[in-house]
């Protein structure tokens, strides 16, 4: 009889639930994607490639496949918004990194904790907040019209700014977190030598701090792209419906639409591209690897 | 120092070129914390507003508050929230100290980077995809239990949250306490329970708060998981949300977001510095390594 | 001294207990625990171990062809610069480590792939390893629980024991709230409590400052005496291993040097490294002293004496510099095969570029095979 080792049984809690309530699932989705939509909610048979085709034609009256765009504009809008939420986020918490490592190991505590609480507020709660602020009675406006300067409320609400600006808030600690870890990691003396020879601000940034800082960088980006592909309450409450976007589309064939099949059809297209991502990445992160080297 | 010293003399601070010290960025810094939390701020102190415009500030008040703990659909939500996620928390906090310990403590094995890969995969699908694969899976198989869907679907996600800060304190202590229970006759259950489990406690305890945590403020996979009767506050929270703004939601929001918060402060105070960052950029480690 | 009496009269029935305990624990049955006397036989026996960390083909080689033995009561060191294997081999000897090939003996029983606790050996680790939730009583109760004493014998023995290092008084305090050098005993007393056949010690001075380590030294010696237990000590700082050790062994990448007691290995080095690596030496090339050129000539700086120019002398050189260093002075002088070191008692100015001769006795010299 073969003597298993005490890992396997320490490991197979986790692994064995996980495998079972989150691998199983996502097959079963793949599965059901080539199934037919049962109007009531569900599946049906017979088995069909349909759900593919609809994310890019329409079926005629007469029954002829129509091409039609708008899917394709709601992942073009989609994968936009993410990138843009993605760039964004590092534009912004590449600078807010760099000053953290800076500081002395309290203020860096302090600081980290700061970065780090938000991701624990409830996402739900947080987008909610920027309603407030917002809308035609919120803080914004109602300041605006108060000074005078405004007469009739901006539209600061349900457009695709609005999502922007909730998608970064919601994922900027995303970003800020592994970059801190990768220059918490970077020798100091890297940077004195830089220095040393002669290197100012902007060289010392280009030559020797982004390089070494691009495993970082490259989890981040994957970490702030993946969700905000994904994301459904940033448009669903900051876009107001207006602004559909691809994770909206996907509650919409759970919800209202009923179409199953579409809905996980949509669902794989989004885990392929997050598991492109985490391609790039891993090689992105190996290359920094072998330049830290 | 003396340096210091000497130019405060002089009546004019000299600084000496230090390569930590970025002009701008510091203040750059103060907006982008006042970006993250001036809306915290803002729902908490209008949450106490008096009237019923809700961002028209016209006195203090408690009166929303009363309102809420009166509701006894949010009441029955809210118990609903706590018993899934003392649930998920007990069942995910039991499973991620095995997987720690196994990861930490089992020695090298083969397929060691794939069963990493499958734990953290919550942290990396988005959670839309968790959703509506587990709607899709629950209704294939036909299982349909209320709150044992929820608590189920909840403890899969609550798994690597709960695991990074256990598995960074068994990195931080490291095994040479271990070896010198051995050293001293120790068996490997009484070395567990006498020296490696009491030297955990702190992680278990950072971890079974932040698994608490993450179930308590999901949102999506409870919305597309929940039935009629197991509808979670967070769920109950967004449909008074699609009706509008309210007090009410205010009140609501702001309870959720104190809890949230003061909970997770806890968890980091508990874990030491490092290791609360580990759990809080957990998903670094995760797709870092 | 009325404790030392009841701890020595303990000892052997200890040592029965440990013998059973090790008997019912051991994967394999154990014939002979109990010490009988025996002048053939040693306590400690390390028979041609190798040990491979990684692929067996192509790995890192940290031991190879080791043996050594070690007597009972004795102070043993292994000596040796870092990464020289001597800490791989303590680590065996205790059971974390186990040789790919050849054998740990402990009074002649096999022990090479016996766990850690089917050992009576225990150890002082580097950085102590004190557990920090249990107190200073319970860390050195810690063994004898685990080898289910009763609680009165237990409480008996930690008493005893935490006198012994005169530390009495701290019982109830938690590791962090003691002293880099009251840690220190604690770990002692943790590791002697259940009086094992052996302590292995592996760099316990290292955390501790200077003053202290001298300290600790007169301790550590004082304790092997009183109990009678064999300690092993890993060292790399060699004026530690002189002034303690009966025998010390000096080990380099992975191979002993030569063993031999303090005086044997500073006055007889059988190699270079020993002579390099034990005080101080001048490694002469035999050539330049009209020997075979296949040989080194090793001198000890304070053997050299200085001779005037026109008196015999072995070698002729210019002093390159002269370090006046209190009790005595460091010459620094250049011969025609390098630099020759001297240490002259008292002050000796001489400026540097002066001619001199150099002379030393002829049993000061050790002709070592380059």
């Amino acid at each position: 009889m073969i003597k298993l080792r005490p890992v396997f049984w320490l490991l197979l809690p986790a692994v064995g639930v996980i495998f079972v309530f989150g691998a199983i699932p996502l097959l079963i989705s793949l599965v059901y994607s080539f199934l037919t939509a049962n109007p009531y909610g569900g599946v049906a048979m017979p088995p069909t490639f349909s759900s593919y085709v609809q994310m890019l034609f329409d079926q005629d009256f007469d029954g002829s496949l129509v091409f039609m765009p708008d899917y394709i504009w709601i992942a073009v809008r989609s994968l936009y918004l993410a990138l843009l939420t993605t760039m964004l986020s590092l534009a912004v918490g590449f600078p807010v990194a760099w000053y953290i490592v800076c500081q002395s190991p309290n203020r860096r505590k302090v600081l980290l904790t700061l970065v780090s609480l938000p991701f624990w507020i409830n996402t739900l709660i947080r987008t909610y907040c920027w309603i407030l602020i917002l809308r035609d009675e919120g803080l914004i406006n109602g300041f605006l019209k108060w000074l005078g300067i405004i007469q009739h409320p901006l539209p600061l609400l349900y457009n695709q700014g609005a999502i922007l600006l909730g998608l970064v808030y919601t994922f900027l600690p995303f970003m800020v977190l592994p970059i801190y870890a990768t220059l918490e990691r970077l020798d100091p003396r890297l940077i004195e030598a830089a220095y040393d020879l002669y290197a100012n601000r902007w060289q010392l940034f280009r030559r020797v701090i982004w390089p070494l800082t691009k495993p970082g960088i490259a989890a981040g980006t994957v970490l702030v792209f993946a969700p905000a592909l994904g994301a459904f309450l940033q448009p669903d409450l900051l876009g107001g419906g207006k602004q559909l976007l691809i994770g909206s589309l996907i509650e919409m064939q759970f919800t209202s639409s009923r179409n199953w099949p579409f809905g996980a059809a949509l669902s794989m297209l989004v885990t392929f591209a997050v598991l492109v991502a985490l391609a790039w990445q891993s090689r992105r992160s190996k290359a920094g690897a072998e330049a830290r080297a | 120092m003396s340096a210091a010293v000497q130019g405060r003399a002089g009546g004019r601070r000299i600084r000496p070129f230090d390569w930590r010290h970025n002009p701008g960025f510091g203040f750059f810094t103060a907006l982008i914390m006042l970006f993250l939390y001036v809306p915290l701020v803002v729902l908490v102190v209008f949450s106490f507003n008096a009237n019923h415009f809700v961002t028209v500030w016209t006195g203090f008040s408690l009166h929303w508050f009363v309102r809420v703990a009166h509701n006894g659909d949010i009441r029955h939500a809210a118990y609903i929230s706590v018993i899934v996620g003392v649930m998920a928390t007990i069942c995910s906090t039991m499973i991620a100290i095995a997987a720690a310990l196994g990861f930490e403590r089992g020695g090298s094995f083969r397929g060691e980077t794939s069963a990493m890969g499958l734990v953290m995969m919550p942290l990396v699908v988005p959670e839309i995809v968790t959703a509506i694969t587990t709607l899709i899976f629950f209704s294939s198989i036909g299982f349909h239990y209320g709150v044992l869907n929820l608590v189920i679907a909840h403890t899969v996600f609550c798994i690597p949250f709960a695991m990074l800060p256990i598995q960074a304190r068994l990195r931080a202590i490291g095994t040479g306490y271990e070896d010198a229970a051995r050293d001293l006759y120790g068996d490997e259950w009484r070395i567990f329970l006498r020296i490696t489990l009491p030297l955990m406690v702190p992680g278990i305890m950072a971890g079974s708060i932040l698994a608490f945590v993450t179930s308590l403020d999901d949102f999506l996979i409870s919305f597309m998981v929940s039935s009629a009767g197991s509808t979670t506050l967070p769920v109950y929270v967004y449909g008074m949300m699609r009706l509008g703004v309210t007090p009410e939601v205010n009140a609501i929001s702001a309870i959720l977001l104190v809890i949230s918060a003061a909970l997770a402060l806890v968890a980091f105070l508990i874990s030491r510095p490092n290791e609360a960052g580990a759990a809080a950029g957990g998903t670094v480690a995760a797709t870092t390594n | 001294m009325l404790h030392m009496a009841a701890l020595k009269t303990s000892t052997d029935g200890d040592r029965a207990r440990m013998a059973s305990v090790a008997l019912s624990d051991a994967d394999r049955p154990v014939t002979r625990m109990v010490p009988q006397p025996d002048p053939l036989r040693h306590l400690i026996e390390v028979v041609q171990v190798e040990k491979i960390f990684g692929d067996p083909t192509n790995g890192h080689k940290a031991l190879e062809a080791i043996n050594v033995s070690i007597e009972e009561k004795e102070f043993f060191t292994l000596l040796g610069p870092s990464g020289c294997g001597k800490t791989t081999l303590l680590r065996m000897i205790a059971g974390f480590e186990h040789p790919t090939t050849g054998e740990i003996r402990l009074q002649g029983r096999d022990v090479a792939s016996l766990p850690p606790r089917t050992r009576p050996v225990n150890m002082v680790f580097q950085n102590y390893a004190l557990f920090p939730h249990l107190t200073v009583a319970q860390n050195v109760a810690f063994g004898l629980e685990m080898l289910n004493w009763k609680k009165p014998d237990i409480a008996a023995r930690v008493n005893e024991t935490l006198a012994l290092v005169k530390l009495d008084t701290f019982r109830q305090r938690k590791p962090a709230q003691l002293s880099g050098g009251q840690q220190q005993r604690v770990a002692l007393a943790r590791a002697l409590a259940p009086r094992p056949q052996v302590l292995l010690l592996d760099e316990p001075l290292s955390a501790l400052d200077l003053k202290l380590r001298r300290e600790m030294q007169f301790e550590l010696k004082r304790l092997q005496r009183e109990t009678g237990i064999t300690f092993v000590l890993v060292t790399h700082d060699q004026e530690e291993a002189l002034a303690m050790s009966d025998r010390l062994a000096v080990m380099n990448t992975g191979r002993i040097q030569q063993i031999g007691t303090p005086e044997e290995i500073y006055d007889n080095p059988a190699n270079r490294f020993v002579a390099d690596f034990i005080g101080e030496a001048n490694l002469i090339p035999g050539a330049a002293l009209g020997r075979n050129a296949s040989v080194v000539i090793a001198v000890r700086p304070e053997r050299v004496a200085l001779a005037s120019p026109d008196m015999p002398a072995r070698l002729r050189g210019v002093v390159d510099s002269a370090t006046f260093l209190g009790s005595d002075t460091l010459m620094e002088v250049t011969v025609p095969s390098g630099r020759v070191r001297a240490r002259i008692r008292g002050a000796a100015r001489l400026a540097p570029g002066t001619e001199v001769g150099l002379a030393w006795p002829a049993d000061a010299e050790r002709e070592l095979a380059d």
